[in-house]
């Protein structure tokens, strides 16, 4: 397999080369930062019109995790949708592709900055969820325990050999797992920002996506000023 | 005769001057709409394009825009403010000159609008920011002439193609507008003429006496050049010799990583303490204009440089050229030996030091078409339409407008004359709706066409944004190198982002001279150290090497004909003769291929002389062929003249991997995926306005998550492959980096009559390739192995992991 196992809180989750988490116990999958409708958000605002598809390859490549994992629920942990508005925007293509993910299945959405209120979809809207000992939120917290967080988009870069090589990544440590985002048109943080140190403050790990999910170690946190 | 106001006879009297014949004849002309001048530097080009101007002036005193002027360069526009300013004022003319450009004050620039000058000094982009505003026409009414200084120049970029869609703008709010263009020497007027005049107006070619024959020799070394490499540190002590020599020496080199290296070299072996300084586009702006105002001074006695010294200012009494390396192209060459004896009619004194000895031969060749007076260049093809498509944006920001009469515009700007109506209207498709297969816009257009027909922006609030992103210059993305604990201290300047990412703390670099330590990154900024260390471990990678033009390969194919070489070193003739003895030279209409064993591998030479660009091309086709033909290669290295493959296999029949209409269809599909189609689309994308560098959210919080215009690209190649902007960036790859152009133009002359040689043991054109930089590696899926090694090592220091037994190595 393609995807790395790893524990936390006592519970044993997969790790898929997409960015999307698997709960084999629960039969969860969970996907951070969807940002579905950004490119219209954009336009909407004056901005690029960027390529059109990105919500359309986003659902692709979610409906692949969902057909190869066999998830019978779903957690869209925030962010989801790139504001409320381009929610209402995407077209009847895509909400009846969603609503037929949905079907059969228990689907959450979980609230994010872009994307703090109820939308027009099915599916419950929650702030947080906790299944277990596991407690799913948009933001990480610094006190969190078994926590599992996505909003600031983690991205390892290094250079291997003088090649650069970025990647979105999972962090982790004891105490909490962040995840990628999924969406297409997403980008990242680089894993050095300040932002990272101060949630892993005794580093942690990466594991990168990609064609096979690799394992590297976090940089470690330089010094917050 | 047009007849100066008696107070310009007085002040040209006064100095001991008297007018030009081509000043005279740009007064005699001043109502043409259109004037190009051709003379060198130091002719008194700037004051024969303003004489008109102050004439006029002069004698028929008034308020308002009369004349604008627009130069590449920032600098320039500051300096002609101060050297026009002598003359205005001595003769005491009521004339009021400012500039404006991307250091002028927003309160200056605002009264600028409001009340202009009678002479404004600005740049393309500040031209084409202006034209953007509603109130342009107010500004601009009244305008009479416009002078675009370094013509030459802006005709070799896009810069150039967005200036004349400018002035078709003030053209069309200035009917009677006169352009005029100075230029350097170039070797094909007519083709700058065309660029700038309204299409199809005629333009009169003017030519300034070329002055004396430049004094142009080979630098003679003790010591002989190395066989490979660029750096020309062999010359050292020669380049002293004639600095100490002569009164002021500007140093060319090619690159700025090689001005940098030479410098800090020179800098070692100066045991007199000559002052000697340094100038590349990538120092800090603080540093290059210390440097320039002790040039002015006289303080230096010589400056080591690139390209960013090209251009107009000047600096003073230099008396010799230097240039390191093969100059690569010929009219670049003619117009730095210009930078020698900025007086009219001495001649410019230069010398030319090859860095290899191939270049030995590229240096000789040059020189011969130097004093032949045969310049090279390219013709640059239709105007690219990413830069319509931004000059598009502009004009819906000045307001409403009517697309025939923009259409019309456009194609009164020579480099548009052709472009045909469907292409404009899928510009401007792009520009208002996306120009998506999939029509997903409607309601959020950028454009839209109003009941009265004309076209508007749907959103007021975009047009701050478009504003924001003016421009064709595509500045790398770099990064600033400033001094760790030095917040807020002066930057040492800049390096590019990807030369920043291979660098680990404690590797040392040189810059601006210096040897610097890096410490980190933080906050986009690079942090260093100074380091008294002999020599850095890494040179920093700077800058694109230009590729040798057509016409100076085919020079140089032309003295690899002669029987012998009594105008080369003797070391060099030696060399080419031992090469014709063991195996051939190459020839202009075939193809040589020679294939021998070494280091254990078996080697291939192409010969295919068609540039460092399009060679690098070539041997990334040919070994992509050789891979699917299962001869495993294992990389390559490509030269200005030759590409050199290594594999396991030895090539038996070569001629079909160079199949005209296979090497087309490999490269079709190759170049889809390829890495420098990536980043033409991000140059291409970020003109025609697809991608916004600058917005007015990330000019507020400076951080951000980016993400990659590679997305874009990918996306695009999925779901919409025909995308106007796709087509775009295949034009522009084919004519950039990519270079197939000249694989066209190799295939063409060369007909399939390919010279396959089989030797035992290296030969002695091929000798140097083996110790040529830029070693590039064939990549399966190499970069995953890279990943899991770089993990695997990464675990092990983390103490996660055994660490791995054995390195893996690139396979060279």
């Amino acid at each position: 397999m393609n995807e790395k196992t790893v524990t936390l809180a006592g519970q044993t989750l997969a790790l898929r080369p997409s960015g999307a988490l698997f709960w084999p116990e629960q039969s969860l999958l969970c996907v951070s930062d969807l940002h579905l409708g950004k490119s219209e958000r954009i336009a909407r605002r004056g901005g690029a019109l960027l390529p059109p598809y990105e919500t359309h390859d986003t659902l692709t490549r979610l409906d692949e995790e969902l057909t190869q994992t066999g998830a019978r629920s779903v957690i869209c942990l925030g962010d989801s949708f790139d504001d409320i508005a381009a929610a209402e925007s995407l077209t009847e293509e895509e909400t009846l592709w969603i609503a037929r993910m949905q079907a059969g299945r228990d689907w959450v959405w979980v609230e994010g900055n872009h994307d703090p209120g109820p939308v027009d979809f099915g599916g419950s809207h929650k702030s947080e969820v906790e299944i277990e000992d596991l407690i799913f939120r948009h933001i990480a917290t610094t006190d969190g325990v078994g926590e599992l967080s996505g909003h600031f988009h983690p991205k390892a870069r290094f250079v291997a050999r003088g090649r650069m090589i970025s990647r979105p990544c999972f962090l982790l440590d004891d105490r909490r797992l962040m995840l990628p985002s999924f969406g297409t048109y997403t980008g990242g943080l680089c894993w050095t920002d300040r932002a990272f140190a101060a949630l892993f403050p005794r580093g942690g790990r990466a594991y990168l996506t990609g064609k096979t999910v690799t394992e590297v170690p976090m940089p470690v946190a330089q010094a917050a000023e | 005769m047009a007849e100066l106001p008696s107070t310009f006879h007085d002040w040209f009297f006064a100095r001991g001057w008297s007018v030009h014949p081509h000043q005279q004849a740009m007064l005699d002309r001043a109502g043409d709409p259109a004037l190009l001048l051709i003379a060198p530097t130091g002719g008194g080009k700037t004051l024969a394009g303003f004489l008109p101007t102050l004439a006029e002036l002069a004698s028929a005193p008034r308020n308002g825009l009369h004349t604008l002027y627009v130069s590449p360069l920032k600098a320039l526009a500051t300096d002609i403010k101060r050297n026009l300013r002598t003359p205005v004022d001595e003769m005491g003319l009521d004339i009021r000159i400012e500039d404006r450009t991307g250091d002028t004050s927003a309160t200056q620039k605002k009264r600028q609008r409001a009340d202009p000058p009678h002479i404004l000094l600005t740049t393309p982009e500040s031209l084409a920011l202006l034209t953007s505003y509603e109130d342009a026409p107010r500004m601009f009414a009244g305008l009479e002439r416009i002078v675009i200084d370094e013509v030459h120049a802006l005709a070799e970029s896009k810069r150039g193609d967005q200036l004349m869609l400018a002035v078709s703008r003030l053209q069309a709010m200035c009917p009677g507008l006169r352009r005029v263009g100075l230029s350097a020497t170039v070797e094909d007027p007519s083709a700058i003429a065309t660029m700038m005049a309204r299409h199809p107006d005629a333009c009169e070619i003017l030519h300034a006496d070329p002055g004396p024959l430049p004094d142009i020799a080979m630098l003679e070394t003790d010591e002989r050049p190395p066989w490979a490499g660029g750096g020309g540190a062999y010359a050292i002590p020669a380049v002293l010799d004639a600095v100490k020599a002569h009164k002021t020496t500007l140093i060319f080199h090619n690159t700025r990583a090689q001005a940098e290296i030479f410098f800090h070299k020179l800098w070692l072996a100066n045991e007199d303490d000559l002052p000697i300084g340094i100038h590349h586009g990538s120092l800090a702006r603080e540093q290059r204009e210390k440097v320039e105002a002790a040039m002015v001074r006289g303080d230096l006695r010589a400056i080591v440089c690139t390209g960013s010294l090209d251009l107009g200012i000047d600096w003073g009494d230099v008396d010799l050229v230097i240039q390191v390396g093969a100059p690569k192209n010929v009219k670049r060459l003619v117009q730095r030996i210009g930078r020698a004896n900025h007086r009219y009619n001495a001649p410019s004194k230069a010398l030319l030091v090859p860095a290899n000895r191939f270049e030995v031969v590229e240096c000789i060749a040059a020189l011969e078409a130097v004093k032949a007076h045969d310049l090279d260049g390219d013709p640059r093809g239709p105007g690219p339409r990413d830069v319509l498509c931004q000059h598009i944006l502009i004009r819906a920001c000045a307001g409403p407008f009517d697309a025939d009469a923009l259409f019309a515009e456009v194609r009164s700007v020579g480099a548009y004359a052709t472009l045909p109506r469907e292409a404009f209207e899928a510009c401007l498709d792009m520009v208002a709706t996306g120009g998506y297969a999939l029509r997903a816009y409607d309601r959020w257009q950028r454009l839209k066409q109003g009941a009265d027909g004309l076209w508007h922006l749907r959103d007021p609030r975009a047009a701050q944004r478009i504003r924001m992103n003016i421009g064709t210059i595509q500045d790398t993305d770099t990064l600033k190198v400033r001094l760790k604990n030095r917040a807020g201290g002066k930057p040492l300047g800049e390096v590019e982002e990807g030369f920043a990412a291979t660098l680990s703390p404690g590797d040392t670099f040189l810059i601006g001279g210096q040897i610097v330590r890096y410490e980190g990154l933080r906050e986009m900024t690079v942090e260093v150290t100074r380091r008294a260390d002999k020599t850095p471990k890494i040179a920093t990678f700077l800058g694109t090497k230009f590729a040798t033009s057509t016409q100076l390969s085919a020079r140089i194919l032309e003295m690899l004909k002669q029987p012998n070489w009594p105008e080369l070193p003797g070391h060099t003739a030696d060399w080419l003769a031992l090469q014709r003895e063991v195996s051939q030279m190459p020839r202009v209409d075939r193809l040589l291929i020679e294939s021998f064993p070494h280091d254990g591998r078996e080697q291939t030479v192409v010969y295919g002389f068609a540039g460092r660009n399009a060679m690098q091309t070539l041997g990334l086709l040919i070994t992509a062929r050789m891979e699917a033909l299962g001869l495993n290669p294992m990389g390559f290295v490509s030269t200005d003249y030759a590409v050199l493959i290594w594999g396991l296999d030895r090539i038996v029949d070569p001629a079909p991997l160079f199949d005209a209409d296979d090497l087309r269809d490999a490269f079709e599909t190759w170049l889809a995926g390829n890495a420098v189609m990536k980043r033409t689309f991000r140059a291409s994308a970020t003109i025609a306005g697809l991608l916004e560098r600058n917005t007015p959210q990330a000019r507020k919080s400076g951080r951000q998550a980016t993400f990659s215009s590679d997305i874009l690209y990918d996306t695009l190649h999925k779901y919409d492959p025909d995308h106007v902007m796709m087509q775009i960036t295949r034009d522009e790859a084919l004519k950039g980096l990519v270079d197939f152009g000249r694989i066209e133009e190799m295939l063409a002359r060369t007909q399939g009559r390919v010279d396959h040689v089989i030797l035992p043991r290296v030969t002695p054109l091929a000798a140097p390739l083996f110790l040529e930089p830029g070693r590039v590696p064939i990549q399966g899926l190499a970069n995953e192995r890279l990943l899991a090694e770089e993990a695997e090592r990464l675990l092990g220091t983390a103490g996660l992991a055994e660490p791995p037994k054995r390195e893996w190595r690139v396979p060279y």
